[in-house]
């Protein structure tokens, strides 16, 4: 009797493990929290242009759509997403705000000469910390806002997918 | 009255030091129970990506505005989730991973004994 179930016992213990592995394979390793803040988190940044300080609470205050994007001219990934930001700041419901994190202002000032600038305001986040308060795991990261609230987040470069289902938020 | 001065100062020095010493073993106290996010494997104190690094200053702050471990671990899980703490919390979701150990020394125990006991008779 042992003798019958020992290798039915082997094989079946092998393709357990294989199956677990085989699963674990097809798994992303990119965390993604199930908690998503709602709120929007109050800081102070300073302005882009102007380098003045800016309260947070006076950027989203308009009763309109916010897309919230934090970029840096040294990551790739924002180079490509950049033709969908443009494409969406021609839309009239819809106020871009960048966040350049960790970055050298004239290399940002070369990026969006290059590339054209979609943003109505851009905040500086030098050491980053303003975008871990907002739950980011770095760039680039787009927020979609209405009324103080996320509605959506984006993790990682904005894709054609994420173009039409921000348009179809906004409408 | 020169003498007296020196002392003052080196007490001034000496106090802000060990200030600062604690200020320092509490963030690295919390950075080593933090886990990085983007990183496989490596606790926000070993770990040097940008995200990390972040952290880290934004965790040095903190405690110099006055917030508690407590209070810092429950900031970033309202952002992040349980899964950037190393420990998790007590919450529904979790206690079977702190009772079951429990439950299966408890187990073993009462087979244990009772083969003793049959044993013994």
């Amino acid at each position: 009797m042992i003798k019958k179930i020992t290798p039915f016992l082997i094989v079946s213990a092998f393709l357990l493990v294989f199956i677990i592995f085989y699963k674990g394979l097809n798994k992303t390793n990119l965390y993604n929290p199930k908690i998503e803040i709602k709120n929007i988190p109050n800081f102070f940044a300073l302005s882009f242009d102007t380098q003045e300080k800016i309260d947070s609470k006076k950027i989203f205050d308009e009763n309109k759509y916010y897309l919230f994007n934090i970029w840096a001219s040294w990551c790739v990934p924002c180079r490509d997403e950049h033709s969908i930001l443009s494409n969406l700041s021609q839309n009239n419901n819809l106020e871009i705000i960048g966040l350049n994190y960790k970055d050298k202002i004239n290399n940002a000032k070369k990026f969006l000469d290059d590339l054209g600038n979609p943003y109505k305001k851009i905040l500086i986040d030098q050491d980053g910390t303003i975008a871990i308060e907002w739950g980011a795991f770095g760039v680039p990261e787009t927020f979609l806002i209405y009324k103080n609230e996320i509605v959506k987040k984006f993790i990682g470069p904005l894709n054609e997918n994420s173009l039409s289902e921000i348009e179809k938020a906004i409408e | 009255m020169k003498i007296l001065k020196i002392i003052l100062l080196l007490i001034v020095v000496l106090f802000s030091t060990t200030l600062n010493a604690n200020e320092d073993k509490l963030q690295i106290e919390i950075t080593k129970n933090l886990r990085c996010l983007i990183c496989q494997g490596q606790s926000i104190y070993d770990s040097d990506s940008e995200f990390a690094t972040s952290l880290k200053l934004l965790i040095k702050n903190k405690i110099k505005e006055g917030f508690s471990e407590d209070q810092i671990y429950n900031f970033l899980t309202d952002k992040y989730g349980d899964w950037i703490l190393y420990d998790p919390k007590f919450n529904k979701n979790t206690y079977l991973l702190w009772f079951l150990p429990l439950l299966i020394f408890l187990i073993g125990g009462a087979i244990v004994s009772k083969k003793l006991i049959k044993f013994k008779k």
